[in-house]
């Protein structure tokens, strides 16, 4: 038997949510006994697909190629299954990330195999269980939820699981799976150039109503500058199309999980703090003190965001010059 | 066309989350359901408005619930679909409730099958993606546009820092988010129609649930937040860097 990964890739490069879940399967097949494999669908450089064995992996299957440029689900799944049958793998492991939550499930469904979706622990094996810690409520709870099946799907919710990185090169063995032909015709693809997207990065500076219009966006644009981070914001803030809404954190939006959540001008309102409160630290700038955000922050100023914010990017940039 | 859009119920999303029977099951009284928002909001409401430029479509419902699911389901029916089928089943496991909807989508030959981009309660963001593989169909997961014009889709969908457009031929599944439609509210004669509109309760299907609860935990409480004075931002600093060890 085996853990397979499916490390997720974009035009040529491994996935930061990738490299997470080949981090966290290297770990579970050590809890495991036995070996990590990982696949690779799409274009990758036999060199880079090596590297995986820094992250504990011990062997790559590689199939590149133009069938797997574009994600499609179904001819995903197919190569998926055979790499499966093919290493014995009887745990799998996907990123809980856009292109991970079009697969799993389909990849469970096929196998017949039990799935917890967005885990954010390793699972618990005491005892010939097979027990997986996930985030329930939209982030307001957590269940700890059994894997009944011989072969099990596990998708790693983004930002919960550390990278480790070691020595290691991993065998790569180029993979040619059977597979029919794609119904999905992907006709553009449009990213947000330069920018930190919002589902990996480490540090978020989000702003709600309080900063009263989209001409003062540059105050959460200069401060996630200096910090090198994402930037987000409220729903009511993306309702008004001040900004766009893939920006848009909270319950109806985006569930993120920073190290760092800075929120400028936002009252913190439930279903805002079930897309954030599963970040590290939490710091809350607002003026009203009865804001209901400050409960859920591990700290804050009362102040007016106008004077606060400035300064504040200012002491950053000093801390980051020394 | 026919449409099947698939519905939960959820807790509201202000319920306060609780935990009964030595944390195992979820603390229901007093609690508020609704049509899980995604599932309403996006695949249902575009699901109308899909109906409104092609008024020769159908619009049907599937919930796997409980009886007490049929106040929800009654309200779908009342923004605009035009029947629902309940199974009858407690709905333990995604794979269990995937299996069920694909029946109902097998027995209806559907032309697109709409779910929310996950539920507000246990966030599994699957049940799309194994209907569609249990029906050999395309899945398109976290739509945040979809148009339909000769029997095929075209289809934004969220990708990591940024979206992706593709054509799909029908028929198909798509998981549905913002973006996708606009939040509409049932009018009095939707409300007073959804009474007599078919609400039909069939049995579930021989299925297999592949995984179980053993128990719920709520999150740590806060120790409390550190006010810092708005006249001393570099101690903010300071505290996020030495102590925090965040920037």
């Amino acid at each position: 038997m085996s853990v397979l990964i499916f490390a997720d890739q974009s035009e040529g490069h491994i996935k930061k949510a990738a490299l997470e879940a080949l981090c966290y399967g290297a770990e579970l097949a050590s809890l495991l006994q036995t070996t990590a494999a990982a696949l690779i669908l799409g274009p990758v450089a036999q060199e880079d697909a090596a590297v995986l064995g820094k992250y504990g992996i011990s062997k790559v299957l590689l199939a590149g190629g133009e069938a797997f440029a574009h994600l499609d689900g179904q001819v995903f799944t197919q190569a998926i299954v055979q790499a499966a049958a093919k290493e014995d793998a009887k745990v799998l492991i996907f990123p809980h990330n856009p292109d991970g939550k079009a697969i799993a499930p389909r990849v469970a469904a096929r196998l017949k195999a039990g799935m917890v979706a967005g885990a954010i622990g390793l699972p618990d094996i005491t005892g010939g269980g097979f027990v997986v810690r996930k985030n329930v409520f939209s982030g307001k709870a957590f269940a700890h939820v059994a894997i009944l099946s011989d072969i099990k799907v596990i998708s790693l919710n983004p930002n919960s699981f550390h990278v480790k990185e070691s020595t290691g090169t991993a065998t790569v063995e180029s993979f040619q799976p059977i597979v029919s032909a794609p119904k999905v015709k992907v006709t553009a693809v449009n990213k947000v150039s330069g920018e930190v997207p919002l589902s990996e990065a480490e540090i978020v500076v989000s702003g709600g109503r309080g900063l009263k219009g989209p001409e003062n966006w540059g105050l959460v644009e200069d401060l996630a500058h200096v910090l090198g981070a994402a930037t987000a914001c409220s729903r009511p803030v993306a309702d008004a199309h001040w900004r766009p809404h893939h920006e848009h954190v909270g319950q109806t939006g985006l569930t993120i999980r920073p190290n760092l959540y800075i929120a400028i001008g936002i009252s913190g309102a439930i279903q805002h703090l079930a897309g954030v409160n599963g970040s590290k630290v939490i710091v809350v700038i607002n003026k009203d003190p009865e804001a209901p955000f400050f409960k859920a922050a591990d700290y804050g100023i009362v102040g007016d965001a106008f004077e606060v914010v400035p300064k504040f990017t200012e002491a950053i940039k000093q801390l980051k010059a020394n | 066309m026919k449409i099947l859009v698939c519905i939960s119920k959820t807790p509201d999303t202000t319920a306060k989350i609780a935990f009964t029977d030595n944390n195992t099951k979820f603390a229901e009284a007093g609690v508020q359901f609704i049509i899980n928002p995604y599932d309403e909001w996006y695949a249902l409401v575009r699901a109308i408005e899909l109906k409104e430029a092609d008024p020769s479509s159908q619009i049907h419902l599937v919930n796997v619930g409980n009886a007490d699911a049929e106040p929800i389901i009654r309200k779908a029916l009342a923004l605009g679909g035009d029947e629902a089928i309940r199974v009858n089943a407690d709905s333990p496991d995604s794979f269990y409730i995937a299996s069920q909807i694909a029946v109902v989508a097998t027995q209806g030959a559907y032309d697109l099958i709409l779910t929310g981009k996950e539920t507000i309660d246990y966030n599994g963001a699957s049940i799309g993606g194994m209907v569609a593989e249990l029906l050999d169909l395309p899945y398109i997961a976290l739509a945040t546009k979809l148009d339909i014009k000769d029997k095929t889709a075209t289809i934004t969908r969220e990708i990591e820092g940024g979206e992706e457009v593709a054509e799909v031929p029908l028929p198909l599944v798509v998981s549905c988010q913002k973006g996708v439609a606009e939040q509409r509210i049932p009018n009095m004669r939707g409300i007073m129609s959804a009474r007599t509109k078919p609400l039909k309760v069939v049995e579930p299907v021989q299925a297999e649930a592949l995984t179980g609860i053993h128990q719920f935990e709520l999150p740590p409480a806060k120790a409390g937040v550190k006010l810092v004075s708005p006249d001393n931002v570099a101690e903010l600093v300071r505290l996020l860097h030495e102590e925090a060890k965040a920037i």
